[in-house]
Formats: structure tokens, C-alpha cells, sequence
């Protein structure tokens, strides 16, 4: 039962917590702790049977009832011998380690300063518990800075309920386009972050990349409300292909099986050699071509036809242009 | 149920921190009640479970003897300086930067391991008010089912199997490695450690391992070499910086995206095109994206990118002739 663990472990946070600020209301108390002030309550009433050994008059740690139970706050005496929390231990300390790191490594020259205080004096008390910190290395993309204001922008749009106006890069299309959404959530996937919003240039739903976003501007206008609109769920990944889409068949070399790995494929056959037939659903032909292109020797479009017509003459159009 | 249980186990936790001396299990049993009640068998087992469940904790409960003289009769203490955080002092900023970081990750395991270290800073009298301090928040995430079995071994020294498909191979190989440590790089995991099958230090990349990752060691059975340096490994990682030129043909109004990092030369170009020197730091990444453009780009120099992009549009229109 891990109900007693937990409970012990937030009891010694709890009483060292409420002894160094002298009281606390329960309501500060369970937003601290992360848990409903029901909880804190039952916490409380087992430390009432607690104390030094013997449990004689005395030895009990005191909870302040009344003050409890009449003004919502709580009061412990009694405990002098659990003034301090436990010790970080190790998942603890290193997780929070790392998580300052990443911080520090987005933070402007102002900010790191202080980072870097937070960290050593972190690291000192964790003692031991920090040493796993120092096998964990961080390394932020390079436009992540961007990505990151953007997301925290976004997120508040989400939240105040706002319209957001976009310039939106569309690889496949080559062209940025400037559009209206109705911003959903701010999700991330497979190493990027997304924005969920219904787009008034698409009229539907549709995911757009933050890195791909060369400016949002937070409108005042209110989202408009659209009925049977969900935020994605991107526990299955980024790519969730429609029925509707074109069903492909590719024959791909070894080198190209990582194809394979990146987008989900409705049905992968090895080959002899080391290669796979696949067949996966493609939302944009042009996308394919592109994909296509890259590949070079290494895969086929086995179905449909048309579209392996498609790929040979862009290739020798732009073949046309070195001749 | 659980009221009792955690009445249990913080009568003996505070039995044990307040004594000076080694307690023994006579003593524990007058003095924690539902020991007392028990029968000597079942007070046995339910002493051994609370003493485990302590240390899961990380409470560390010590074993020595009650009487130093005479070796004979085991006693439990908890010493109070491995037991207690040591003191934190902040600034207002720098407990905004704790806040700020126990919202970094994204991960479920090792956010809940940050909330519960926020949690005992808090206790520890430290007050988080995020808005002291205005920064941009990163997120951390981690969403390679191989992430937290390898953080946890790295973390406790533990050797390591699981099976893992390099991307041009075909299937599977079971490797055998004792992780020294994991590092992010453009948003992908990888781990880093001694390869024992092949002896030397290898890197693999979170993702292409597949199936469980599986304890193959006891905790603590090696070490990280001194003097290994991470921060290299992932250099290594990262792409290469952009500072190469190349010269292109780029069509008017198109290749947007290229144009990002893309400078006229003035120098002259056909009608309907313009002449760029855009940068790039991989030969073949920067292939790749101006093959992303088919005929709107042609590039004029190097002749290592001109070359790589002729050779895999001739292939692509071959490799199609087999279906058409």
C-alpha cells in the first residue's frame, strides 16, 4: 500500500514546513503540497497520535484544532525535533539539477547570473544527492530561445482565450501565409512543439510548428467557439494520417528505412536485402515528391503511378536547369 | 488503514531520530504500540517492511550495536545529520529560479521528482514567488520510452541490455553497456557509456532502442571514468555550425524558406532568377533542402553540393522507370 508512504513523506515536509513560517492556512498549506485541503486535514490527524517515545503526556506533537477547524489555520508544537526536511535524494536533487540547467542555458546574460547562485547553492546542499547531475548534459536547439517565447505567448493566448494572428512558413508549399486562429493548447511531440488551433484560413483544426511561425501577434478579439473541436491528443505522434488521404506504396532501400521510423506506416514488408516495401497515407503529395527527391536511388514509388510520374518529371525539370 | 500504518512508521522514524544511542528491537517493541500488540513472528515481518519502506524515503536508518562493548545485541538510530537538508538561504530571484525549474520538465516521472524537491525546499522555509524573476520558461520533454530506465541506471550506476537498431540495419542487435550518462540534443535523448561487447564508449540514441531496457548488473558496479567529458560527446551531436557558402540560381518569388539564410550577390542571372549566396554547414543537409525546391534553385557552387544534387535527381527519375 503506497497510501501510508506518501503520507509520511508529505507529513515530514509538512511539519518542518508549517514550524518555519509559524502558522499556515490550509488552503496555502494544500496549494503548496499540490493536494485538496481534505487531504492535509487527515495528514494532520495522524500526527496527533505521534510524537516521542512512551506517547505519554508531553510527548505528543500538538496540532491547534480550534484554530484549525475555526479559522482555517494550522499550528504545530511540540516538534521541535522535525524543524528540517528530509534530504533531496538523488532522483530529486538531479532532476531539479538538470531542469535549472536548461533553464540557465535559455537565459539571458542578466538572468544566468543568478542561475548560476541557484545552482551552486543547490548543488551544495543536495551533496551527494547531486552527483548524477554532473552525467546529464543539455543541449537546446538553437532557435529554442524564440520557440520558448513564442510558446509562453502562445499559452497565454490559449488561456485569456484570444485570437492570434500568424505569419506561417508551409515548407511544402514554400510560402509564409498570414492567418487568423483560435488558438486550442500548446503541445509537443516527437522533439517539437506545436501549436492546436482552429485556423480561419483553413476553416478547420490544424497544427502549426512554433519554430514555423515567424511572428504572433495576440489579438484582443475572443476566440470563437466551434462546436465538436477537440485539442489534440499527441500521444500517438504528430503524424495521425486520415482515411481520406492518398494511400502510397514505396519500396525502400536499407538506407531509407528510417522513413520507415518517422512517419507511421500502415503496413511494412522486409525484403530480401535488407529493404521494406511500405504503404503509408499521405496528406500532401508534394511532400512525397520532396521526400522523393532526397532518397535519390535508395526508394521507389511502387502505387500509385501517377505519382511515381510526378517524381521523375520534377526530377527532370530540375535536371533541365544543369544541362 | 493507512492512518494507522503512517502512525506506525513516524513513531518509529522519530524513535529512532531522537535517540542518541542505537535502539534495539526490545526497545522498539515497548515503545511503538502496534509492535507491542504483535506476535513475535508477525512483529518481525512488520518491522522489516517499515524499515524498508523508511529507506525508501531515504530515510537512512543505520544498524550498529546498542552496546559498544559488547557485540552482541543489534540496534537501529537514524543520524540526524544524513537526515536533515542542510540549510538553504535564497534571494527572492533565486527561489523564483527553483519555482521557474520545478516546471521545466515535461516528462511525468522526473516532474514529479522536481515537485517533491520544491516540496521539501518549501519546508525548508523557502518561499517561491516565480513572478520575483521574468524569464523566458523552457520545457524539457522526454517521450523515448527508454528514457527513464536510463536515467535511473545512470543515476545508480547499474549496468544494462536492451536491444537497439542502428538505422541502416535490419534488425535488432542485444547490446550490453554500463550508461554513464544521457544527453539532450536538438530535442532527441541519447546515452552514453562503456559498450562492454565492444570496449569502447559508445552513444545511442534513445529512440532506435527497442523493448525494455534490463538491469544486467548490480547497482554500483562501475564507475565513470574521470576526465569523461559529455559536454564533447554532444557537441559531436549537434550539426555543424552554418559557415559555408554556396552560390545558387534561385527562381523569382520562390524558395522562400532558403531565403532565410540567403544573401543577393549581385552578381548577374538569367531572367527570372536571382543570384544568392546563402550559407549552410552540412554539404548534404543543405542538399537535401535545396532538393526540397525540385526546379525553383540550382546551385552554382561548391561542386561537392552541385554534384550531390545532379547525381540524386538522375537517380530519383531512374529509380521511378522501374514502376512506369
Amino acid at each position: 500500500m503506497t497510501g501510508a508512504r506518501d503520507q509520511v513523506a508529505r507529513l515530514l515536509a509538512l511539519v518542518p514546513y508549517i514550524q518555519s513560517r509559524r502558522e499556515v492556512s490550509l488552503d496555502q498549506a494544500a496549494a503548496d503540497f499540490g493536494v485538496p485541503p481534505s487531504q492535509i486535514v487527515k495528514d494532520l490527524n495522524v500526527l496527533w497520535f505521534c510524537g516521542l517515545p512512551g506517547l505519554g503526556m508531553g510527548d505528543l506533537i500538538d496540532v491547534d484544532m480550534d484554530a484549525l477547524e475555526g479559522d482555517g489555520v494550522i499550528r504545530v508544537s511540540n516538534a521541535d525535533y522535525l524543524s528540517r526536511p528530509l534530504r533531496l535524494d538523488s532522483s530529486e536533487a538531479s532532476a531539479l539539477i538538470v531542469a535549472l540547467r536548461a533553464l540557465r542555458e535559455g537565459s539571458d546574460d542578466d538572468v544566468r547570473p543568478i542561475v548560476d547562485r541557484t545552482l551552486g547553492k543547490l548543488e551544495a546542499a543536495a551533496g551527494d544527492g547531486a552527483a548524477q547531475a554532473a552525467e546529464v548534459d543539455i543541449r537546446l536547439p538553437e532557435r529554442q530561445r524564440q520557440v520558448d517565447e513564442l510558446r509562453d505567448r502562445l499559452s497565454r493566448a490559449v488561456s485569456d482565450q484570444r485570437q492570434v494572428r500568424l505569419d506561417y512558413y508551409v515548407p511544402t508549399r514554400d510560402e509564409t501565409t498570414e492567418r487568423v486562429v483560435d488558438p486550442l493548447g500548446v503541445v509537443t511531440a516527437d522533439g517539437n512543439t506545436y501549436l492546436d488551433a482552429y485556423c480561419h484560413l483553413a476553416e478547420d483544426q490544424r497544427l502549426f510548428r512554433v519554430d514555423r511561425i515567424s511572428s504572433a501577434e495576440v489579438l484582443d478579439t475572443p476566440v470563437e467557439r466551434h462546436d465538436g473541436l477537440e485539442p489534440r491528443d499527441l500521444a500517438a505522434g504528430i503524424f495521425q494520417p486520415s482515411g481520406t488521404d492518398l494511400l502510397v506504396t514505396l519500396r525502400l532501400d536499407p538506407t531509407a528505412r528510417w522513413v520507415a521510423e518517422y512517419h507511421p506506416v500502415e503496413s511494412s514488408r522486409n525484403e530480401r536485402g535488407g529493404g521494406l516495401t511500405v504503404r503509408l497515407r499521405v496528406g500532401d503529395p508534394a511532400w512525397l515528391v520532396q521526400l522523393m527527391l532526397r532518397l535519390g536511388a535508395s526508394a521507389e514509388v511502387l502505387e500509385p503511378a501517377g505519382l511515381a510520374e510526378t517524381v521523375r518529371s520534377v526530377a527532370l525539370e530540375a535536371l533541365a536547369n544543369y544541362s | 488503514m493507512t492512518a494507522r500504518k503512517s502512525e506506525r512508521l513516524l513513531n518509529l522514524m522519530i524513535t529512532l531520530l531522537v535517540s542518541r544511542t542505537y535502539v534495539s528491537k526490545a526497545r522498539l517493541r515497548e515503545v511503538v504500540e502496534p509492535y507491542r500488540e504483535a506476535g513475535d513472528e508477525a512483529f518481525e515481518k512488520m518491522f522489516e517492511r517499515d524499515k524498508e519502506e523508511l529507506r525508501s524515503l531515504g530515510i537512512p536508518i543505520e544498524v550498529g550495536y546498542v552496546d559498544q562493548g559488547f557485540e552482541d545485541e543489534p540496534g537501529y538510530r537514524i543520524e540526524r545529520s544524513a537526515f536533515e537538508l542542510p540549510d538553504i538561504d535564497l534571494t527572492p530571484e533565486e527561489a523564483a529560479v527553483i519555482g521557474l525549474g520545478a516546471r521545466v520538465w515535461q516528462h511525468a516521472g522526473l516532474a514529479s521528482a522536481t515537485s517533491d524537491a520544491l516540496v521539501k525546499l518549501k519546508a525548508a522555509g523557502v518561499s517561491v514567488d516565480r513572478a520575483a524573476l521574468s524569464v523566458v520558461q523552457p520545457q524539457l520533454t522526454a517521450e523515448e520510452p527508454a528514457f527513464e530506465p536510463f536515467w535511473d541506471a545512470t543515476r545508480t550506476r547499474t549496468p544494462v541490455r536492451f536491444d537497439y537498431r542502428r538505422s541502416s540495419a535490419v534488425r535488432a542487435t542485444t547490446r550490453h553497456l554500463q550508461p554513464w550518462g544521457v544527453v539532450s540534443s536538438r530535442g532527441r535523448w541519447y546515452v552514453v557509456g562503456h559498450d562492454t561487447d565492444r570496449s569502447q564508449p559508445r552513444v545511442f540514441r534513445l529512440s532506435r532502442v527497442q523493448g525494455d531496457v534490463v538491469d544486467d548488473g548490480t547497482p554500483g558496479s562501475f564507475d565513470v571514468p574521470p576526465g569523461t567529458d559529455l559536454r564533447a560527446i554532444t557537441r559531436s551531436l549537434a550539426p555543424p555550425p552554418a559557415d559555408r557558402t554556396a552560390e545558387v540560381l534561385v527562381r523569382s518569388g520562390a524558395a522562400h524558406g532558403l531565403r532565410r539564410h540567403a544573401q543577393p550577390t549581385g552578381g548577374e542571372a538569367p531572367e527570372g532568377w536571382e543570384r544568392l549566396r546563402a550559407t549552410y554547414g552540412a554539404a548534404d543537409a543543405f542538399a537535401d533542402e535545396v532538393l526540397g525546391y525540385a526546379a525553383e534553385v540550382v546551385v552554382v557552387a561548391p561542386a561537392e553540393v552541385r554534384e550531390s544534387v545532379v547525381r540524386r535527381l538522375q537517380e530519383a527519375a531512374r529509380a521511378q522507370e522501374v514502376t512506369l
